[in-house]
């Protein structure tokens, strides 16, 4: 394995029965961008509150510019920013005081940390809302002064953790922007995401993790290719057992029956009219049918697609993720 | 790898040099006073425990109690400044607690424990600020005192030791009321479970009546709570009547020494203590 700016070696975490981490393991070059990328629950955030030196890991090794998190943590914390979920700003000061107090508490001056207040409200659009107190903004406005608080000292390594959820689409690009700059001058940035657009957009490298293992490791390309086809997803008047067979001709791999038998899914092709002849075929069978949709890939599909299993929120009526064996990219 | 060195304002160098100390130490418990200072001023209904409450209960025990409680030397106002000053000071130390606690539920917390700074700035800062509101609170009583025929009889000097005294006290239970707050669920637990320490404390002691009416256990216990002897070292430097001086217990004859002594003692104890709660609570 290289050696990266953030490594993290078999990494385990359990809180009461619930296992957040089992064994997560991938690795950040410097001056690069990580995409991390799970479902609610996969274990993202978890595995972000170890590097950051929030939460003690059960086993495994974790390093920050080849500092070990547990074992000195407050060396770590003197080379990372940090933008967590929950946004953690002080509601009662305003967007001003929060970014001049993590100036002070990182180690600047007075005078520093005020000149990069100002300068950090400004690159946020935050300037005219600067002396109002945080309790009264926007739920965007918080994210992006939590961003912006992640900045003020400079650091060297960057953890976002879902950084724009919640932003419009114009802050989005604007904190990608942001993000873009930082990468440019050469930091190291592991971001949390749902978004497949926003990985896409932005890391080097994705990693993939489920119920807290890594299920993929591969650039957004490869990842991609895993999910080039789009899904198609069949709706039945009622249940019928020879809907499957019906419809696997113009599908490509296995067709998925729901519990109740009215609901098929598959990876197709997207050619011109294929819903047509899927409803011909159907008809073709004597099977009456509500609705076909042929969707784009989403993060769910790439789930789909790599693991076999799905993201769990979104679909109903089908068992909780048993993710097959993991497809593993290559890793460096 | 090699961008990491191309950029001269980020690359990798850490943001803060470590191991200035002391220093590194006062800069982040300044910080921190300032931003609970902050908080005290956006909240100002909050400040009624060392604004409006030391008005009423002085008033009222002068006006509804003093006429029906004999003190020996003197009058009850003379007798119950001194107090007055310890029970406001001592109940308004709640708010400490109850602060602290309200703190570890906010995001904040995270973002703190993520920074290079000194963690225990978090508890240092909060006593510093809510100290800024005991002199607050002191001056008040005093004001209020004076109002009500309150004649203290000494030079500026025991005058100013004597507020000093009862200040310092109510500084080593701030501590304690941390240690309370970091060990509450919630901020309203952390305030009864206030309540029903403070309260007592304040109330089994002489600092609103005097100890010789009390049954022989409860005037063991009142003679040898701290409260009373910060009170009584008040009385005593500000010359006003002090029926304690005749008890023949230790703390009554040297209150100075014994109010000093338990303050001390108390900080002594419940700083590390709260240090270390807050570790083991901000610990996942």
């Amino acid at each position: 394995m290289s050696r990266g700016m953030i490594e993290v070696e078999a990494l385990t975490k359990r809180y009461g029965k619930t296992q957040a981490l089992a064994g997560v393991g991938f690795a950040v070059p410097a001056g690069t961008l990580l995409g991390l990328l799970g479902p609610n629950g996969a274990g993202k955030t978890t595995a972000v509150r170890v590097l950051t030196t929030l939460v003690l890991p059960d086993s495994g090794r974790a390093t920050v510019a080849g500092i070990d998190v547990v074992r000195h943590p407050y060396q770590v914390r003197r080379y990372i920013g940090v933008a967590a979920q929950d946004a953690t700003l002080d509601r009662l000061l305003t967007g001003r005081q929060n970014l001049i107090l993590v100036g002070e508490l990182s180690g600047l001056g007075r005078q520093l940390a005020r000149a990069r207040a100002t300068e950090l409200l400004e690159q946020f659009e935050l300037t005219s809302a600067a002396d109002r107190v945080v309790n009264g903004y926007s739920g965007g406005m918080r994210r992006r002064l939590d961003v912006a608080a992640s900045l003020v000292a400079r650091p060297p390594v960057l953890f976002l953790d879902e950084p724009t959820t919640g932003l419009d689409p114009a802050s989005r690009q604007r904190v990608w922007e942001t993000v873009r700059q930082l990468l440019a001058e050469g930091v190291t940035v592991l971001l949390t995401t749902q978004y497949l657009e926003e990985a896409d957009a932005l890391a080097d490298r994705i990693v993939v993790i489920d119920s807290g293992r890594v299920v993929a490791d591969d650039t957004p390309r490869e990842l991609k290719e895993a999910s080039r086809s789009a899904r198609l997803e069949v709706v039945l008047a009622t249940a019928s057992p020879e809907a499957a067979s019906a419809v696997a001709p113009l599908v490509s791999g296995p067709v998925q029956v729901s519990d109740d038998g009215r609901r098929l899914r598959a990876g197709v092709d997207p050619v011109p009219g294929l819903a047509t002849s899927i409803v011909r075929a159907l008809d073709r069978a004597g099977i009456a049918v509500d609705n076909v949709e042929v969707r784009r890939p989403s993060l769910d599909d790439v789930f789909f697609a790599l693991t076999g299993g799905h993201l769990g929120a979104g679909i109903s009526g089908e068992p909780g993720s048993t993710a097959g064996p993991a497809r593993e990219g290559a890793r460096s | 790898m090699t961008t990491a060195t191309a950029a001269p304002p980020i690359g990798a160098a850490p943001s803060r040099e470590p191991g200035t100390g002391v220093a590194r130490g006062v800069h982040d418990v300044w910080a921190m006073t300032r931003r609970n200072l902050v908080h005290i001023s956006r909240e100002p209904t909050q400040l009624s425990d060392v604004t409006i409450q030391p008005v009423i209960f002085t008033a009222l025990f002068v006006y509804i109690f003093g006429g029906g409680i004999p003190v020996p030397h003197g009058t009850y106002r003379d007798y119950v400044l001194a107090g007055m000053l310890s029970l406001n000071l001592v109940t308004s130390t709640m708010g400490t607690g109850v602060g602290l606690s309200s703190d570890l539920h906010e995001g904040i917390i995270d973002r703190f424990r993520a920074l290079p700074m000194w963690r225990a700035s978090v508890l240092v800062g909060r006593s510093l600020a809510d100290l800024t509101t005991f002199f607050v609170c002191a001056l008040i009583v005093g004001v209020t005192g004076l109002v009500v025929g309150w004649r203290p009889d000494a030079g500026l000097r025991p005058m100013v030791g004597g507020f000093a005294l009862v200040l310092f006290f109510a500084y080593s239970l701030t501590w304690i009321a941390m240690c309370v707050g970091l060990n509450s669920k919630s901020p309203e637990s952390a305030a009864s479970v206030g309540f029903i320490v403070l309260f007592p404390l304040a109330f089994v002691s002489n600092a609103m009546i005097p100890t010789q009416h009390m049954p022989g256990w409860l005037r063991a216990v009142a003679d040898w709570n701290p409260v009373s002897a910060v009170t009584a070292g008040a009385r005593q430097l500000w010359r006003n009547p002090n029926p304690s001086a005749t008890i023949n217990a230790w703390p009554m004859q040297h209150p100075v020494l014994a109010g000093l002594a338990w303050s001390a003692l108390i900080l002594a104890v419940a700083a590390p203590l709260a240090a270390w709660l807050f570790r083991r609570r901000t610990t996942e």
